[in-house]
């Protein structure tokens, strides 16, 4: 075969993209289906990146071609065709609309649900403002303050070309690009997704939200996400937002890493609300994402989620407590109703002395779906004095959902001290009829009921985000009571 | 040659010794050729992650122990539980030893798996429960294709044994190696009691494999107290698979206590297949040197109102490993479980390992499942309160652990058994107990 060279591949794309009736505009690029080398080369090459960034994907491409699909998790879906996903597309364009009036209601009944300005409404669904919004404007003064403490934000793309030294150091060193399927399929293919650098002894003045990142538009299927926090410094970032989410997408796979050198802190709090597919399981979002954190000494990494949509979830926010004296924290509701399926929870990895780990995990099961806390607690041979302590609560509605838990405990050294416990619920008929009594509908009386169930959880979040994500649970579970 | 291959060549061999006209052969060819495709477990199966039989698969075993050797009973009597008055089904080499046994048919068969199989009187008994409730996984298969003898107890209904009834497996090692497959059968009819102690001991030390698949069948509102004593040589390995199936209102408890042995690993699995059932299932762990203890535990809630109590307390020194895994699995239907699990650990040393999975699977919405889980150590200010008030150090200790197990021993009901458990457990702190537990 004669050399195949970039070039012929980009003259080959091109012709294709016509035969086949594809039109190229600014906003809209999508590469033909499938994936080989070749595609993984030419996304590096779209973003303009270095020689070695080609190369880090290359790598990633070949050891994930040798993997096989994990099967493992208590889900059961079809599984997605790999070759039959476009790799590459940039931010889709949506229609314009002219007013709120032409938006979707269900949506609109959402918003006003969670109680989301009017202004962000209309930025969320898409609507076309003449003014200047509110969250823009906010954008713009953030950027100056966090520019001004030395304070890194910005896409990984963009961070790939102006800050390789801190992306090259610290990309996959946390979630290797050999670490599962998943996570080598993101390391060849990812599109974007956000860096972020707190420099030595800086504290963050504000939560971090890649929601309120104006820069970029909309976030892609495959995102990477890189938070370093230099000693001493505290960052807490927000990803997600409570507002549905309706992605054509169907796989996504994200890997977030997280690194927090001696003294640091790192605060990470997700709310993800993905479509779910509808009432009879049909579509809906295959969510199966890495997440890992590294502390150093004395770090501590926390993990706080609110898990509501995707018909699939498959994630495990995980430390490694690397550090002598580092502190990993696992906060976590997962709710699914109707078909939805997760299988969620935590690694906490001691390998330091003294180190400290805690986890709680809510889930709420209602309909017809499945809900599985899969965690594990290592404690190493060198791992002295190491703390754990587990709870896991379930909760279920209805008789055709499940709830499971499968806790891994290994230690390995005799002055670890393990707690774990479990246990599994329903609302009371009592519970409800004290509600109902004192004029608090069913309905009320179960959000009542399931705010109190995840108080625990609920409380760690950021206080406009607790808010919405409380309401959010209401939503989630409307019409579960029969 | 690998294991594998010699017990599947060796099947043919095996076919010339057993009347090959039987329903029952025929289940035992099925079994094999399920064992041929599974093989033995590897830790690439989520159940086996945690044990690893390689090192047992190694030795060289001979495979049909034949030389029945005399034993006199005072070489074995203390692995006996002789203060009290039992029927004893006891085993040799994996054959019967009428000298040591003390059988019944009397109101009730406590007598040989080798007879049911082949007498014809028994043969609706054998049609009806053999290999009914056992799971066709690997061993168990391995275990359904070669096994011959075993102990067999059928008590009919709104019956009271009297006596308990123990079943002793002794192997000579008169060969280097040898591996054994016994297979119980107990069925207990509906209103019946019956207790029943199991161990199994190797005489010398040479290698020994045990794989004994034991089922029970619990009528309605029957009662059976199992007691498993393993506390058997280095060399000596053990796998234990229990299938226990329970109908309506029957109470059984499994106790386990394992102080010895290589590899032991205790597949116990409980289906309740009735309203109102109850399952207890404890276990008491105390292990050094490199030994491993896996318990495999399985409760399986299929009807609603049923409870099941499972309490395993583990104390690990040295290089040991011990492994807890739990599964819970409540069942649509199953509504107003009560399921409780609990699993307690303390490491003496910083060499030993303990690994724990407690998991619960929930598909009804109206239990009450709970397990807990935790790994320890001693309390150091017990262990000073003590030592100033002139207890040494090592009894202190001792104390502690007693303390730590005793939700355990205080639900033995024989009192010669709890005694029995008492002093192996001071034996192996190296204490001299004098208090009464």
């Amino acid at each position: 075969m004669s050399k195949y060279t970039e070039d012929d591949l980009r003259e080959e794309l091109k012709t294709k993209e016509y035969e086949y009736g594809f039109y190229t505009e600014i906003e809209s690029e999508t590469f033909a289906k499938g994936l080989n080398e070749d595609v993984v080369r030419a996304i590096s090459k779209k973003k303009n990146e270095p020689e070695w960034m080609t190369e880090w994907r290359l790598e990633a491409f070949r050891v994930w071609s040798q993997m096989e699909e994990p099967e493992w998790a208590n889900v059961t879906y079809k599984k997605p065709e790999f070759q039959e996903i476009a790799y590459y597309s940039a931010p889709k364009k949506k229609p314009k609309l002219n007013s709120l009036d032409e938006v979707d209601p269900d949506l609109l009944e959402t918003f006003k649900k969670l109680g989301i300005s009017i202004d962000e409404q209309k930025k969320l669904a898409n609507v076309a403002v003449d003014i200047v919004m509110d969250s823009v404007s906010v954008a713009t003064t953030f950027k100056k303050t966090l520019a001004e403490k030395g304070i890194i934000f910005m896409p990984i793309s963009e961070a790939i070309q102006e800050h390789p030294e801190l992306v090259r150091k610290y990309i996959g060193s946390v979630v290797p690009t050999s670490d599962n399927f998943y996570a080598a399929l993101n390391s060849a293919v990812f599109s974007d997704g956000s860096f972020c650098y707190i420099p030595k002894g800086v504290s963050c003045p504000m939560e971090l939200s890649t929601y309120f990142r104006i820069n970029e538009g909309g976030t892609g299927q495959f995102e990477r996400t890189l938070v370093v926090a230099d000693k001493g410094s505290y960052v807490s970032y927000l990803e997600g937002c409570t507002a549905p989410q309706r992605d054509e997408n169907q796989l996504h796979a994200a890997v977030v890493e997280l690194i927090a050198l001696d003294d640091a802190e790192i605060k990470y709090s997700t709310v993800q609300n993905w479509f779910p597919g509808d009432e009879s399981g049909k579509g809906g979002v295959y969510n199966f994402v890495t997440k890992r954190g590294l502390c150093e000494n004395n770090a501590k990494i926390s993990w706080t989620q609110v898990e509501t949509g995707s018909a699939i979830t498959w994630k495990y926010p995980s430390c490694v407590l690397k550090g002598n004296n580092s502190v990993g924290e696992f906060y976590s509701i997962a709710v699914t109703n109707n078909h939805q399926q997760a299988d969620t929870g935590t690694k906490m990895i001691h390998l330091g002395k003294n180190t400290k780990s805690t986890i709680i995990s809510k889930g709420i099961s209602a309909g017809k779906s499945q809900n599985s806390y899969r965690g594990l607690v290592q404690i190493n041979s060198r791992a002295e004095n190491a703390r754990n302590f587990s709870q896991c609560d379930s909760l279920l509605m209805g008789n055709e959902c499940g709830a499971h838990t499968f806790p891994y405990i290994e230690a390995k050294n005799k002055s670890a001290q393990i707690e774990h416990e479990a246990t599994t619920s329903k609302i009371g008929e009592d519970q409800l009829f004290y509600c109902n009594q004192r004029g608090i509908d069913t309905e009320k009386a179960i959000a009542l009921i399931v705010n109190g169930f995840s108080k625990e959880v609920l409380n760690k979040l950021p206080m406009e985000f607790a808010v919405e994500a409380q309401k959010l649970l209401e939503i989630s579970l409307e019409g579960s009571v029969g | 040659m690998e294991l594998k291959d010699k017990l599947l060549s060796s099947y043919v061999a095996f076919e010339n010794r057993v009347d090959t006209n039987t329903d029952v052969h025929e289940i035992r060819s099925e079994a094999l050729e399920n064992f041929e495709e599974l093989g033995f477990p590897t830790r690439k199966l989520e159940a086996w992650k945690y044990t690893s039989l390689n090192s047992v698969l190694k030795q060289d075993y001979s495979l049909f122990p034949d030389r029945v050797e005399a034993i006199e009973l005072a070489d074995v009597k203390k692995y006996f539980i002789h203060e009290i008055d039992a029927y004893k089904v006891v085993f040799i080499n994996g054959k019967y030893s009428s000298f040591l046994s003390q059988t019944t048919h009397e109101h009730y068969d406590v007598c040989l798996m080798s007879s049911a199989l082949t007498n014809a009187k028994y043969k609706p008994v054998i049609d009806k429960y053999f290999n009914k409730v056992a799971k066709q996984d690997n061993l168990t298969s391995l275990n359904t294709a070669f096994a011959t003898e075993g102990a067999y107890i059928n008590i009919p209904k709104n019956t009271e044994v009297k006596k308990p009834i123990q079943i002793l497996n002794f192997t000579t090692g008169s060969e280097a190696a040898s591996m054994i497959q016994p297979r119980n059968l107990i069925i207990v009819g509906e209103n019946s009691q019956v207790q029943i102690i199991e161990r199994h001991q190797s005489l010398t030390s040479n290698a020994v494999l045990t794989n004994v698949v034991t089922e029970i069948f619990a009528d309605k509102a029957s009662n059976v107290d199992y007691y498993k004593i393993q506390n058997d040589e280095i060399t000596a390995s053990l796998v234990d698979n229990s299938y226990i199936e329970q109908q309506s209102n029957s109470v059984v408890s499994v106790h386990t206590f394992s102080f010895g042995g290589n590899i032991t690993r205790n597949n116990l699995n409980f289906y309740q297949k009735g309203e109102h059932i109850d399952s207890i299932l404890k276990g008491i762990t105390i292990i050094e040197g490199k030994q491993h203890v896996d318990h495999h535990t399985l409760v399986h809630h299929i009807e609603p109102n049923c409870e099941s109590h499972q309490d395993y307390k583990g104390i690990y020194d040295e290089r040991s490993t011990g492994v807890f895994n739990g599964k819970v699995i409540v069942e649509k239907e199953a509504q107003k479980t009560n399921a409780y699990q609990q699993n307690n650990n303390v490491l003496v040393s910083d060499k030993a390992t303990i690994n724990a999975k407690p998991q619960l699977e929930i598909f009804a919405d109206d239990v009450k499942c709970s397990h807990g889980c935790t790994i320890g150590q001693l309390d150091d200010d017990a262990l000073f309160y003590m030592q100033q008030r002139g207890i040494p150090q090592k009894e202190g200790r001792a104390l502690l652990m007693f303390a730590f197990a005793n939700t355990v021993l205080e639900s033995v009901k024989i009192p010669e058994v709890k005694q029995r458990i008492t002093k192996l457990i001071a034996k192996k702190l190296n204490v001299k107990v004098g208090f009464d537990l």
